[in-house]
């Protein structure tokens, strides 16, 4: 196992933690890599091909490098009634990049996931975890710009 | 800046609700201003609208609320200064009507501090518990007539009873905190505002049951409120409140990884074990074989929050609460067009108008229904809104209670487009194990599609309202046993919605992009040319006429325009440019 897995040992290898490790990684490095994949798989113990399958069964694992900001419009039931697929499309036509990409300088990426948890602020997205809500197109342009001059 | 020499003690709402407000930036400030006075950081108290929320305790006593709180300096001193500017007061008619038992100390205490939940009463049904004998914990919490919270609604002190007449060594507790109902959020507020008190509730049920361990299995969504449990389990090991009839339990925080289907019992102790969450045939039942084969018991966060206070008060106070087979209070979390959105604790037995009108605000006269249960649930229209809540009025009326989420659905919505998108969901998350889960959503989802992009027929109706029945038969868990119900309850409420979409093309309340056009009015308009810099597809021309050949119908126009003379209008009457 290369050396750059070290921070891996903090985890007891049992497979059980199998998922534990794949976050693990996904902090570290924003992303699962192939590489990644096989070893986790043999630090764990695990196959590659269930490591595979675990990976692909959640969908908060992420396989290409996201951008320095993630995007993550929520499109749970309160932000989808109040509008959240407008948010999604006008940050789309911002950035030029639509769900599940990230932009050419690797400045942005974008997702929408199911409920933030802040349904009474719909609609909402969060960047880098944190969260914006009472979303309208002005407001939605002007954070992006903020981040964008960060 | 002035101090009012009235002030004794400062509460800010700090949950995941108060934060994405601005509440940090409010924090910062008062920090600046007032560091002499004790500023406490509490959890949220369930009037998310007015988020944030500061509280001034005064010497005498009293309080003084301000809400929608700004981060600048004016806005501070006017707090400071106990000025009149943006104090709230709590509406009497909600107040009248909720009823605050597990909420009691959300947004009172400050959730890291174990000493302020032990000042109020924190842990002593704990001690109460513990002078009790095991088998008496679980006839009280039986005689309560506790139902899960999580959805299900099994009665919580059967299942209790169950797990304690196991033998093991090793007997599993796990707390659900999935909450995967995208749209409620009972049990993060629970976990972020009070997080010792749904531990005491778990450490109660470990001592009733004869647990030896106990995981809580988090979504990862909920980063604040995996903090404060981290924060809380430190704290009670410290106490050594964890060492219960002479065992040390270990409690375990475990990350979910985004899986709806991962809520479902059996899959999630699957992916507790680090595998796909898949659901498993039942029986076995996890209290008989669950977590490595160990005796396995699980109850959702609201659950275990409802115990301490059910054994302090005793099973017949709990009882005297609620209707005849739904007994207590129920937290919901109201969301959607209304104009108090928030999070509402009210006991059993109250009606639907009562929580969406009285508590919520939302106005009877654009109100069209309301869906409980998320994706698992339906929809219930504004004219059955007198039904009282309980776990079977609901399902009568072909809804659930589901875990809590209640979403108030306007009457510019299209019950058709809700469907879809409720289809959309599920059909992604199912776990593929059954064929009419995976195949049957899929289809029924495109079907809607189909119909919602006016390219329906009228068969597509025969289609749902028949493959509906079928998914529901022959899904093994409860995620594809309850697909259906969103679609099948506007399919009974909503049909003429479904007509004019798949008859005329027409979606009544222009919601459905492919079925709209985009119209500028020119008497309206005071050709200021926003519409025409803003329209990312330049479909608007310098005579202020959308094409709508080019438009993608994002409403982009439509925000940008001063005079509100751009609006949606039915396919066909807006231009068309060669
Ligand atoms: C697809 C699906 C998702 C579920 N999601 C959750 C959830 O997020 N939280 C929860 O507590 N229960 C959820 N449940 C219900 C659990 O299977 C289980 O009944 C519940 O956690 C038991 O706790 P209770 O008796 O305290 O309600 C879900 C069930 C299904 C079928
Ligand atoms: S639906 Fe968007 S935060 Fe819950």
């Amino acid at each position: 196992m290369g050396q750059n897995y070290d921070y891996l040992k903090a985890i007891a290898p049992e497979s059980s933690n199998l998922i534990k490790g794949l976050q693990a990684v996904q902090t570290r490095e924003g992303y699962v890599s192939d590489a990644s994949i096989v070893a986790v798989a043999d630090y764990f113990h695990t196959p590659v091909v269930e490591t595979e399958g675990v990976l692909s069964f959640y969908a908060q694992f992420k396989s290409t490098r996201p951008g320095r900001y993630q995007i993550c419009v929520c499109d749970g039931t309160a932000c989808h009634i109040k509008g959240s697929p407008l948010i999604s499309e006008w940050i789309s036509t911002e950035l030029g990049i639509t769900a599940g990409e990230t932009d050419a300088d690797g400045l942005f990426s974008l997702e929408t996931v199911a409920c933030l948890g802040c349904c009474s602020l719909a609609p909402v997205f969060s960047i880098n975890g944190k969260v914006f809500g009472n979303l309208d197109r002005k407001t939605t342009i002007r954070i992006l710009k903020e981040y964008r001059n960060k | 800046m002035t101090i009012s020499d009235k002030i004794r003690k400062i509460k800010i709402g700090m949950a995941s609700c108060g934060i994405a407000a601005g509440a940090d930036g409010v924090l910062a400030v008062l920090k600046e201003h007032a560091d002499k006075i004790p500023i406490d950081q509490v959890g949220c108290f369930g009037h998310c609208y007015c988020e944030p929320v500061v509280e001034i305790e005064t010497v005498d006593g009293g309080s003084v609320l301000y809400s929608r709180v700004k981060p600048a300096p004016e806005s501070i001193a006017n707090i400071l200064a106990l000025g009149k500017a943006g104090r709230f007061q709590i509406n009497p008619v909600r107040q009248a009507k909720e009823l605050l038992k597990v909420t009691r100390l959300a947004g009172v205490i400050d959730p890291t501090s174990y000493e302020e939940y032990v000042e109020n009463g924190g842990y002593a049904a704990l001690a109460k518990a513990l002078a009790m004998t095991p088998a008496e914990v679980v006839d009280e919490v039986k005689k309560s007539g506790l139902r899960g919270r999580g959805g299900g609604g099994f009665p919580t002190g059967m299942k209790w009873g169950f797990m304690a007449a196991k033998t093991a060594e090793q007997k599993i507790l796990i707390c659900n905190a999935d909450e995967g109902d995208p749209g409620a959020f009972m049990d993060r507020s629970l976990m972020e505002s009070v997080p010792h008190q749904v531990l005491e509730g778990m450490l109660i049920a470990a001592y009733a049951t004869g647990s030896t361990r106990i995981f809580i299995y988090c979504r990862a969504e909920y980063p604040l409120a995996i903090k404060h449990l981290y924060i809380a389990i430190g704290q009670i090991k410290q106490h050594k409140l964890n060492l219960i009839a002479g065992r040390e339990i270990d409690i375990v925080v475990k990350e979910g990884a985004g899986a709806f289907v991962c809520g479902e019992e059996t899959a999630l102790i699957h992916s507790l074990e680090g595998k796909r969450g898949t659901p498993r045939f039942r029986p076995p039942f996890p209290t008989d074989s669950g977590w490595q084969g160990c005796p396995t018991m699980i109850n959702n966060v609201e659950t275990f929050g409802n115990i301490p206070y059910l054994i302090a008060e005793g099973a017949a106070s709990y009882a005297a609460v609620g209707t005849a087979t739904s007994k207590g209070t129920k937290l919901f979390a109201l969301a959607g067009d209304l104009a108090h959105p928030g999070l509402v604790e009210v006991p059993m037995g109250i009606t639907l108008r009562e929580i969406v009108f009285d508590i919520g605000g939302a106005d009877p006269a654009a109100t069209k229904a309301v869906q409980t249960g998320g994706p698992s649930g339906g929809c219930i229209p504004v004219e059955k809104f007198d039904t009282p809540v309980d776990y079977d009025s609901l399902k009568a009326l072909g809804a659930i209670m589901g875990s809590g989420g209640m979403i108030v659905i306007g009457k510019n919505r299209c019950m058709v487009e809700t469907a879809r998108y409720f289809l959309d969901f599920t059909h992604r998350e199912s776990c593929g194990k059954c064929t009419f889960c995976r195949v049957g959503t899929k289809r029924m989802f495109e079907t809607l599609e189909r119909i919602t992009a006016g390219a329906g027929v009228p068969e597509d109706l025969d289609f749902l309202a028949g493959m509906g029945p079928k998914v529901i038969k022959a899904s093994l868990c409860g995620l594809g046993q309850t697909a259906p119900n969103p679609v099948l309850a506007t399919l009974r409420y909503y049909r003429h919605e479904y007509e004019n979409h798949v008859n005329n093309r027409q979606c009544d309340v222009l919601a459905c992009d492919k079925l709209v056009d985009i119209k500028l009015d020119p008497a309206k308009c005071v050709k200021c040319r926003l519409c025409i810099k803003n329209c990312p597809v330049d479909a608007v021309s310098e005579d202020f006429i959308i094409d709508n050949n080019k438009c993608t119908r994002c409403n982009t126009c439509i925000e940008v325009c001063p005079k509100d003379a751009i609006c949606r209008v039915k396919k066909g009457e807006g231009f068309y440019r060669e």
